[in-house]
């Protein structure tokens, strides 16, 4: 991590506007900002300085910061928090973490949108938070200075509390009045890592009181005066429109106020509003409607399997091809390895069920709810309200997880909320969508076919691998394509096959993208989740064959700069040495792969109990960069590990049937409970001065081979379909 | 459309509702107690878990007619609750929670099984919270804060 001012994209210009207004409940407010490049347009100095602001210093001692992108679970309303209280030296304990409602302050300073993808939060926003954090501190320091007559290098800070030379001292909020007429110091020197109070220690969440004693509302919690419940009956093929309904027997239950048709992203649906879930969601099971499901595609898992098999027997459009692509045929066919993989489209199902609530009053509008996309969901609701986005306020909720399901490109939760507030005027709505809306409802993780043909060298190394991957774009059609579909491979489907960090020679991996009639969107960690499996089972299986120590064999074969993911395992090998003697039917399974620039590796114990695998224990070692706050950083391994067992689990599939999609709810798609969750997960971060990476989606990816590993061991079988049905 | 007396954290409330709404709504909409939570309305998450007459129950499958008199206690009495106390200081201490939104039923069902099984087993831990559904995967501190909390208690 570098010590002066941090680099920054060049082309990026930063300013920063200082605003002074009255608190409502008396006293001054300093707020700072800094303009990111989404603002740098305008003029320098704009005459109404935007309401928003990242740290307010108030007259209580109250530090607020807001915190510009959805928390969901990832903790980064206490990273960020964390960042900017440590530059600023201040009292940890009055920190209050504030979500930011949409606006263009908060856009990602990467991506350019207000967003959480790509596990980019501290990645994106830890030199900014920083910096916001350590400007406010030269201004309060500054503004004591002058106070004392004396320069303010004499001065130190600590605790909210300015030192001067001669004993002088004053508190934050004492000399944020006056900091705020000061300028804003163009250069700053952030801090030395050993001087780092909070960043890089183990920090506690500042969410988890209110998270433990039922107090934290969320989205779906939301209540507003006057508020309605609407549910949307949904078509039962995607795209399907309404042929007719009768709605007599729905309207018959009392507190049901209005059911009528609405147009959806795809096709029609018939919207029920009522004062309450309950009566919306009877009138919904009573009302009879009609689809006209014939002019639609009728997608068919079975069918769409088949189809995609074929598909994979010829080669797709190219996504990387290295050295000799047909150097496979000097090897020997008792030297390759064929192998075809299936994996099934599966839902996120977050816990807290999708919603958002809208008011509309005609020339504005209010909106609540989580979003991993405010800007994208402020102005769905504003073209769907005939505003402009500025007319749209949108309340940031604390969402009950996203892995991606909160960050949809065609906004069509947002878009039906708002069709239906617009018609009800003036009446705030919350639309919710019930977890069976959820599992039936679509955006799933693709399906994917793979095959792979692997010839092995003479020193057991693969030494020619060609590899078709064949399933839906999840960027055709959205605003992101031109940027990520490339020679028509969208690189969602083939990142970590296509940037693999294994040395194999005459590497040659294609991509059919066929388009079907199912939604489908990103699943924590995206392409990676199947092509890690792929990739890592089929290493393991090479390992075997080579009769070499599967960390051993990874670790020659990973290119020399693949710095990260060979620190991982080395701290892996040291961390499991002492798991060489097991119980009897226990094995070991090992993975790794590096995803979102984060390295992860990965030891699982495993045996079958009941016909399932069971994880006694899990070793997770990772390689973020510097660590921002290393309790989190274990959570998220713990967890994602835990999310990506999804992949394994017996009913861990979303399957149609005549378009149908068969389960409805979680009896039927079923994600992992505690028992089928590690015993026991240690988490080992690679100690490292890098610039941070994000750490959401990096461990979901190796656990999944890795359990599947360490079954193979316990077998002799291989496992190239998912969900493991049987083992 | 009846009117029901519900005996919840202690306090009579009363209600007019559907007797056939599940009690879960009774809570969030009635009453405005939106800490007991909706995952999935089949009783296959328990996000919604409250006790019910000492019994953890998932109240999105209880029609609020069925209650009758049996006390109702949520996850907004623990911090009253000896028991339900300990169990959210080491939930906070040890940094269980990531989204949340699972935690009213996880400590909920925590709570019932410390009550009546003070030294739990890892197999009673599974069999108690086997139920509780945590899409952010915190199953690993869960188990840990259980039985931190009955080190605790003891
Ligand atoms: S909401 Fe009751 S068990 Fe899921
Ligand atoms: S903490 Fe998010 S579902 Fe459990």
């Amino acid at each position: 991590m570098s010590t002066a001012t941090t680099s920054h994209p060049p082309s990026v210009s930063r300013r920063t506007f200082l605003r002074v207004s009255s608190a409502a409940a008396g006293g001054l407010l300093v707020s700072l900002y800094l303009d990111w490049p989404t603002i740098a347009q305008q003029p320098a100095t704009p005459k109404v300085y935007p309401p928003d602001a990242f740290v307010h210093v108030r007259p209580d001692g109250k530090i607020v910061v807001q915190v510009n992108r959805l928390e969901f679970g990832q903790g980064v309303q206490t990273a960020l928090p964390m960042l900017l209280a440590d530059e600023m030296d201040a009292d940890w304990l009055q920190v209050i973490a504030e979500l930011a409602p949409a606006g263009d302050v908060y856009r990602d300073p990467v991506y350019g949108i207000q967003m959480v993808g790509g596990s980019g939060s501290i990645a994106h926003s830890f030199e900014q938070y920083r910096q916001l954090g350590a400007r406010t501190r030269a201004m309060l320091i500054a503004a004591a200075a002058a106070q004392w007559k004396v320069t303010p290098t004499q001065c130190r800070a600590e605790s909210s509390v300015v030192y001067g030379p001669n004993g002088q001292s004053a508190r934050y909020a004492e000399l944020a009045e006056a900091a705020a007429h000061l300028p804003v110091p163009e250069n700053i020197q952030l801090k030395k890592e050993s001087d780092l109070r909070l960043t890089n220690k183990e920090v506690r969440r500042l969410d988890s009181g209110a998270k433990c004693n039922g107090s934290q509302k969320f989205g779906l919690d939301v209540d507003l005066p006057g508020m309605k419940v609407a549910l949307v009956a949904h078509p039962p093929v995607f795209g399907a429109k309404v042929k007719g309904f009768d709605a007599n027997a729905a309207r018959a239950i009392s507190g049901v106020q209005e059911v009528f048709e609405i147009p959806l992203v795809r096709g029609t649906g018939v919207a029920i509003v009522a004062d309450r879930f309950w009566a919306a969601k009877q009138a919904r099971d009573r009302l009879r409607a009609e689809w006209d499901t014939a002019s639609v595609e009728r997608p068919d898992t079975a069918q769409l399997f088949a189809k995609y098999r074929e598909l994979a027997r010829t080669p797709g459009n190219v996504a990387v091809s290295r050295a000799n692509a047909n150097a496979m045929d000097s090897i020997s066919p008792a030297n390759r390895i064929l192998a075809e993989y299936e994996f099934p489209y599966l839902a996120h199902t977050p816990m807290e069920p999708l919603n958002t609530t809208v008011r509309f009053d005609g020339d504005r509008a209010e909106v609540w709810g989580g979003s991993q996309f405010q800007t994208v969901d402020r102005m769905a609701i504003a073209e769907v309200l005939g505003l402009k986005p500025e007319q749209v306020t949108f309340h940031t909720e604390m969402a009950g997880g996203g892995f991606g399901r909160r960050a949809t490109p065609d906004s069509h939760v947002q878009r039906e909320a708002a069709t239906v507030a617009k018609r009800l005027r003036g009446i705030p709505v919350k639309l919710i969508w019930t977890r069976e809306d959820d599992v039936q409802g679509g955006y799933y993780r693709p399906m994917h076919v793979h095959r792979v043909e692997v010839g092995i060298g003479g020193d057991g190394m693969p030494a020619a691998w060609r590899h078709v991957i064949v399933g839906q774009s999840i960027l055709a059609g959205t605003p992101f394509a031109p940027m990520m579909v490339k020679n028509g491979v969208d690189s969602t489907a083939v990142e970590g096959t296509a940037d693999t960090k294994y040395n194999i020679p005459n590497f040659h991996i294609s991509a059919h993208h066929p388009a079907i009639n199912v939604p489908v969107l990103w699943w924590r960690s995206v392409g990676h989740t199947h092509n890690a499996f792929v990739m890592e089972t089929l290493i393991d299986e090479l390992a075997r064959r080579a009769k070499a120590d599967p960390i051993a064999y990874r670790l020659k074969l990973l290119s020399p700069d693949a710095k990260k993911l060979r620190n991982c395992l080395a701290l892996l090998q040291g961390k499991t040495a002492s798991w060489r003697s097991l119980p009897r039917n226990h094995a070991v399974g090992i993975a790794c792969h590096e995803s979102f620039e984060t390295g992860v590796a990965c030891a699982v114990e495993v045996s079958i109990e009941d016909k399932r695998p069971r994880i006694h224990r899990a070793t997770i070692t990772v390689d973020p960069g510097f660590a921002v706050n290393p309790l989190t950083i274990a959570s998220q391994m713990q967890g994602g590990v835990t999310f990506g067992i999804t992949q394994v689990m017996s009913r861990g599939a979303i399957t149609l049937k005549d378009g149908r999609v068969e389960q409805r709810n979680w009896d039927g798609y079923t994600p992992p409970y505690m028992k089928d969750a590690p015993v026991i997960a240690q988490v080992h971060i690679v100690p490292s001065s890098e610039k941070p990476s994000g750490c959401g989606e990096p461990p979901v990816p190796v656990i999944s081979p890795a359990v599947v590993n360490a079954l193979s061991r316990l077998t002799g079988k291989r496992y190239r379909t998912l969900p493991l049905t049987e083992i | 459309m009846e009117t029901f007396k519900l005996t919840v954290n202690g306090q009579v409330k009363e209600v007019t509702a559907d007797p056939g709404t599940p009690l879960l709504w009774v809570l969030r909409e009635d009453l405005k107690m939106t800490g007991t939570k909706y995952g999935c309305g089949i009783a296959a998450c328990g996000a919604c878990t409250v006790h019910l007459g000492g019994v953890p129950t998932r109240s999105c499958v209880v029609p609020v007619a069925l209650v009758r008199n049996r006390p109702i206690l949520t996850i907004e009495a623990m911090a009253d609750d000896p028991v339900g106390r300990v169990v959210q200081d080491v939930w906070v201490s040890e940094d269980v929670v990531q989204c949340g939104y699972c935690q009213s039923g996880q400590i909920m069902s925590a709570v019932a099984l410390l009550k009546s099984t003070p030294k739990p087993t890892d197999k009673d831990i599974e069999e108690s919270m086997g139920g509780n559904l945590c899409r952010c995967g915190t199953y690993v501190r869960i188990r840990q804060a259980i039985k931190t909390s009955a080190r605790q208690l003891g």
